[in-house]
């Protein structure tokens, strides 16, 4: 777009740019102070922050609190354990990443390459339900695990990640667009098995659209609490995920220890902002182009 | 079938393999989702307060709904009827202050006549609340905002003489509500941004440079071009935020745990959960309100199908994929 503007309307241009930064920083700050308030009180000690309660000076604390930490939960007094929570968290959300990525890539494949008579049903079908909430369902799908006895298992956790509808839409727009036919009758030519031309072709060239995937799915389960607090009924030490520690520590009136309080919600949110830091530009583009690439 | 050209041959041997490639998916959603949705509707209709039901008809639905039968019948009513009310309220006081922001924020950011430095990183920065981890949030904000003397904001306020008292912030009507409310917004306000940008790049640039040249202010511009070519997207915006309204959970569940129960933040998704997370559960009060949910959410979800029929099928396409993602995300 050429500039059209005169002298004054320059000026006036100037005066307005400088006005949105001022509302830019500010809301850049608002989004930044909680997180910056959390950290500042996880490095003090628990007399500093009855005192002052809000600081903006960081304090010489972080180990200690963490040591603290570590030493109650080894004391039984709390039930936030970071490194057992880390790697609870991470077992839940590598696996339902894993498998709401590679099965939606294959229900993708599935509805681009083949023809078959219930294609457009079954694809209307996933249009259909991808707006019914979890919420709307959780009482028969509850009913339904503890009749199994599937409660206080990571079972019922895992393995719907199977069924993603939205993953799949995403999956099968960037297919559409992306994604050579001609590529999959070459390799039918030169022999190579359906199986094989999926593994081997199909999943390398949708490399782009996994990777934005990946990411939404593997935030959205590290930070799930509705599911696991539904499930993990016996709010088993041994198996509870970081968000549903972070609830113990909540509810836990006998900690009086704030710096203890304030590195465990700490410890809970690091992994996912590091994650976010190193991918965020990938991840504002996803947002933005609804992860399909046009 | 089996007559025809070598090329229908061809592609009619394949079609099995269509249904190897998606079966994976129908078979879980089958178990997982489907059959857990009609089990929602069977229990719908199933008797309260044990593990083992019996049936009770609409029972259930005519005392959420109407409270006629009976004093526990009543209470019941009464509470549905609250929690509703907290749901409206919050996902109301959460949206407009989003949408308006977003709104400013969407048209600063593609107008192509401000100069501002770092816009990459402004959009970084704003979206970022929507990853940590809700129930994280809530926890940091019910500690700082903590009811006793202990409470960081409190403290903060008495030793700066605002206050003399601790004040009950988080178990306080207004309050607590205010809190959820900034909270909501806080979490996605940098997503609905986003999302709004988009919309208004896709409007035709030559509509702003012929305004431009007519010499309309940038406030013209603003809600003569913007405003009125984003009304659909903006419609679809509200409709898909009022959805994942419906299924506010983490922030106020959070806001009812630790020192106080709060009623005033008890919303559907909670009123659900509570029904059924219990040791004797009540199985069909759960179950009708969820039924009354998905009613609300299929009628909405029919609001959205109409807007979107009346347009072109690629922005159709884009802006579906968009609530798919947001409703992925537990949108807003």
């Amino acid at each position: 777009m050429d500039m059209a503007g005169t002298k004054s309307n320059s000026q006036a241009i100037k005066v307005r740019t400088i006005c949105v930064t001022v509302v830019m920083v500010f809301l850049a700050i608002i989004s930044l102070l909680p997180v910056y308030i959390l950290i500042v009180n996880a490095t003090r000690t628990s007399q500093q922050i009855v005192e002052s309660g809000v600081s903006l000076i960081p304090g010489l604390n972080l180990f200690e609190n963490i040591k603290n930490l570590n030493a109650l939960s080894e004391a039984g007094t709390v039930e936030y354990n970071a490194l057992r929570g880390y790697l609870n968290s991470a077992v839940i959300a590598f696996s339902t990443t894993f498998l709401t990525v590679l099965f939606s890539c294959m229900t993708a494949y599935g509805l681009v390459v083949y023809d078959f008579r219930f294609k457009n049903a079954a694809y209307t079908i996933i249009l259909a339900v991808m707006m019914i909430p979890v919420q709307v369902t959780s009482v028969g799908f509850y009913q339904f695990m503890s009749k199994l006895g599937l409660t206080d298992s990571y079972f019922p956790l895992i393995i719907p990640a199977i069924a993603a509808p939205s993953v799949v839409f995403f999956m099968r727009q960037s297919m559409k667009s992306t994604f050579p036919l001609e590529i999959v009758e070459a390799a039918r030519i030169d022999g190579c098995s359906e199986f094989r031309t999926f593994f081997t072709i199909g999943i390398p060239m949708m490399k782009p659209a996994i990777a934005v995937q990946a990411i939404f799915a593997f935030v959205a389960n590290w930070n799930n609490y509705y599911m696991p607090s539904m499930i993990l009924i016996s709010r088993n030490k041994e198996q509870l995920t970081l968000p549903m520690m972070v609830n113990t520590i909540l509810s836990n009136e006998k900690l009086s220890d704030y710096g203890v309080r304030y590195v465990s919600i700490f410890l809970s949110i690091i992994p996912v902002v590091i994650v976010y830091f190193i991918f965020s530009r990938f991840i504002v583009e996803g947002v933005a182009l609804g992860g399909v690439k046009e | 079938m089996a007559s025809g050209s070598n090329g229908k041959i061809r592609s009619i041997s394949y079609a099995r393999y269509g249904y190897i490639f998606i079966l994976p998916f129908f078979i879980v959603y089958a178990i997982f989702q489907v059959y857990p949705l009609l089990n929602t509707f069977y229990l719908s209709t199933q008797s309260n307060g044990s593990v083992v039901t019996e049936s009770v008809g609409l029972q259930n639905f005519a005392a959420i709904l109407s409270g006629s039968g009976g004093r526990a019948f009543k209470a019941v009513h009464e509470n549905f009827i609250r929690v509703m009310g907290n749901t409206l309220i919050l996902w109301f006081g959460n949206f407009i202050p989003q949408i308006v922001l977003s709104l400013l924020l969407a048209a600063w950011f593609t107008d192509a006549f401000l100069k501002i430095k770092g816009k990459g990183f402004y959009k970084i920065v704003m979206y970022m609340p929507n990853i940590i981890t809700a129930a994280s949030v809530a926890a940091l904000f019910v500690m700082l905002f903590a009811d006793s003397q202990f409470g960081a904001i409190n403290k903060m306020l008495m030793n700066m003489h605002i206050l003399d008292a601790p004040k009950n912030f988080v178990t306080g009507q207004t309050t607590s509500r205010v809190i959820i409310m900034f909270i909501q917004t806080w979490m996605w306000f940098g997503n609905t941004t986003i999302m709004l940008m988009s919309g208004i790049m896709g409007i035709n640039p030559s509509l702003f440079e012929a305004a431009n040249i007519d010499g309309a202010t940038p406030t013209q511009q603003f809600f003569q071009i913007t405003i009125p070519l984003l009304r659909p997207i903006m419609l679809y915006t509200m409709v898909t935020s009022m959805i994942g309204g419906l299924q506010m959970f983490d922030m106020p569940y959070l806001f009812n745990m630790g020192t106080a129960q709060n009623r005033h933040t008890e919303t559907i998704a909670v009123f659900i959960y509570n029904h059924f997370h219990n040791l004797k559960p009540n199985y069909g009060y759960s179950g009708a309100s969820s039924v009354i949910l998905f009613i609300v959410t299929a009628v909405l979800g029919g609001i959205c199908f109409i807007f979107n029929k009346d347009d072109d099928p690629k922005a159709k396409e884009r802006r579906s994929s968009k609530a798919a993602l947001k409703s992925k995300l537990g949108g807003l």
